[in-house]
């Protein structure tokens, strides 16, 4: 199965990734290899077989509801391009 | 042509959890902005989510109390869409295996009908952050807090069972009895606790295939709701009738200025390329799990609604608006129990009280005037010593701080006079000083003489500072004119 270069704007739109005009062929090429291991994959009967969500045999461990992390703001915010009254700075998201 | 309305509900209920459903960073309301926001909740390179155990078991405590089948084995999946105040690039939420699965709420309507609504399912998962768009900063930018990221929610989805926005109201008012009831939300709906998406559509009268549905988005007041749902059927018809077509799409309704707007088509949106949490194993939730909080589920509005008829004697209208709020019910059981007036109580509580909190926009749990204190007014209205005008005035003074209902009778000297000795003594006096309006009330005819006995009573309350008990002076008066015939 080849993946056409509408999908690959499309999703790079979903993701806010940034293609460029000259890489979308080779994009292209290795999403569809990707999509062909998929294909593969789906050939295989698997009628009878409950879907995987995760691949161990393993469950879900769970917290005790206890406040465990304290205010941490200046440390976090000193990477932030840009702060201002404690609140992250982004470029305006309405119009 | 006539039209049926369909519509459905989505409720995003915040569970009253003391952490967030991944992180043990405070879900405390009205903290300052991302001081409640830790490595997980802002999704730094590294982290990992570890589920809350409560956020668990208060779902599945929803799910027992509409007796749903609860999901031994419930999972995770990524919802992927990108905005600035969802860190991660996706919420953690369920599709598949939702922790509760198909359910019923009965909902009760004005003319005294009920109606089953079913619950799709209900499934757990995370809130976003919150954007401002004004504030202390250039217009070029929008502010990001992220306290609320993170805090867990449950997402109620309904099955298309409402047919106009009553049913819808009732039903939004019954999950909040229940989730509230539940002590699984506080219920504050002016802090966003519980959020309304609702999906409408319309079909010729009759007819069994749907309409093309409309979805209005976060609607966080039962009277926006009441209005949005109104405002698109009617948008919905006149564009058919027009003979356009309804077009798929989100909506959001602006509840200053009564306006809905587009938000977004189908056709952009909603591409959410799902796909199961690696970061989270699947929930396993046992037998033992389930017993334990069935035991345990608090009272819920139904039967909290019988109870109320059956011990305190309460219609069952009063005992419907008393048992709705768990908060009020609390309050109403408190003033019964000190008071031993219940239907005093009642009609205080869902009158007076109900009333003033309202007009205030004060929640019940934060009323000025305590059970205690309102019980106290009560012992004074059922022995007589206060009439029900005066008791007003007393509210009023214990709502201000003056103190308990027995403090301000008697700085206010309000003491209602029911000495049988003292009153008669006050009818005999204004009689006296009226002669012409007895003379008058003689020389009329029996059956108009009950109407003169206004002027009289009007005379005696004036004498009395108006603390005469006006029933006693009614059958004193009517005693001693009685006399003189």
């Amino acid at each position: 199965m080849s993946i056409e270069r509408q999908e690959i704007e499309k999703l790079a739109t979903l993701s806010r990734i940034a293609i460029n005009e000259s890489t979308i062929t080779e994009v292209s090429q290795r999403l569809s290899s990707v999509l062909g291991l998929v294909d593969q994959l789906q050939a295989v009967n698997t009628e009878g077989v409950d879907a995987m969500s995760h691949p161990m045999q393993a469950t879900q461990r769970l917290r005790e509801d206890e406040v465990t992390e304290l205010n941490q703001r200046e440390a976090l915010q000193a990477t932030a391009p840009e702060t201002e009254d404690g609140l992250f700075l982004v470029p305006k998201v309405i119009e | 042509m006539s039209w049926d309305t369909v519509i459905g509900l989505e409720i995003h209920v915040q569970l009253a959890t003391k952490t967030k459903i991944f992180s043990g960073a405070s879900t405390a309301y009205g903290a300052e902005p991302n001081t409640q926001a830790c490595a997980i909740d802002l999704a730094m390179p590294g982290t990992l989510p570890v589920l809350n155990k409560q956020a668990v078991n208060y779902a599945i405590m929803f799910g027992l109390a509409i007796d749903a089948e609860i999901g031994q084995v419930s999972a995770f999946e990524r919802k992927n869409y990108f905005y600035p105040d969802l860190p991660k690039g996706y919420q953690t939420t369920q599709l598949e295996k939702p922790i509760v699965g198909r359910g019923n709420v009965e909902i009760q309507l004005a003319d005294g009908s009920t109606k089953n609504v079913r619950i799709h399912h209900a499934h757990l998962e995370e809130d976003a952050g919150k954007s401002l768009h004004e504030g202390n900063f250039s217009s070029k930018f929008s502010g990001i807090d992220l306290n609320r990221a993170g805090t867990p929610l449950i997402e109620i989805v309904s099955e298309p069972d409402m047919n106009n926005a009553e049913e819808a109201i009732a039903f939004a008012k019954k999950i909040h009895s229940i989730v509230t009831s539940l002590g699984i939300c506080d219920g504050e709906m002016s802090q966003g606790s519980m959020r309304f998406d609702v999906n409408v559509s319309v079909k010729p009268s009759g007819t069994d295939i749907l309409g093309t549905r409309t979805e209005t988005k976060n609607l966080n007041s039962f009277k926006f709701m009441e209005e949005a749902i109104k405002r698109e059927v009617e948008r919905q018809i006149d564009v058919i009738e027009d003979g356009g077509a309804i077009v798929q799409e989100t909506r959001l309704y602006n509840g200053e200025t009564k306006v809905a707007r587009s938000m977004r088509s189908k056709e952009e949106a909603n591409d959410y390329r799902y796909f199961p949490c690696p970061d989270l194993l699947p929930v396993i939730v046992s037998d033992e799990q389930v017993a334990e909080l069935r035991r345990n589920l608090p009272e819920l509005p139904d039967a909290r609604q019988a109870r109320f008829t059956q011990q305190y004697n309460l219609s069952d209208y009063d005992a419907g608006i008393l048992s709705s709020d768990a908060a009020m019910a609390k309050y109403f059981e408190a003033a019964a129990s000190t008071c031993s007036d219940a239907k005093l109580a009642a009609n205080w509580t869902i009158g007076e009280l109900s009333a003033r909190l309202n007009s205030e926009d004060l929640s019940i749990t934060n009323s000025p005037v305590s059970a205690q204190q309102l019980a106290g007014l009560i012992t004074r209205i059922a022995d007589n010593s206060i009439s029900g005008k005066m008791a007003k005035e007393v509210f009023e003074g214990i709502w201000a701080g003056e103190g308990s209902a027995d403090e301000i009778i008697e700085a206010r000297g309000l003491k209602q006079v029911s000495d049988s000795g003292a009153l008669e003594q006050m009818v005999a006096d204004v009689l006296a000083a009226n002669q012409t309006m007895v003379d008058d009330y003689i020389n009329t005819d029996e059956a108009k003489r009950k109407k003169k006995l206004g002027g009289f009573m009007g005379q005696i309350m004036k004498a009395s500072k108006g603390q005469a008990n006006p029933q006693q002076v009614n059958q004193i008066l009517a005693k001693k004119l009685n006399e003189l015939l």
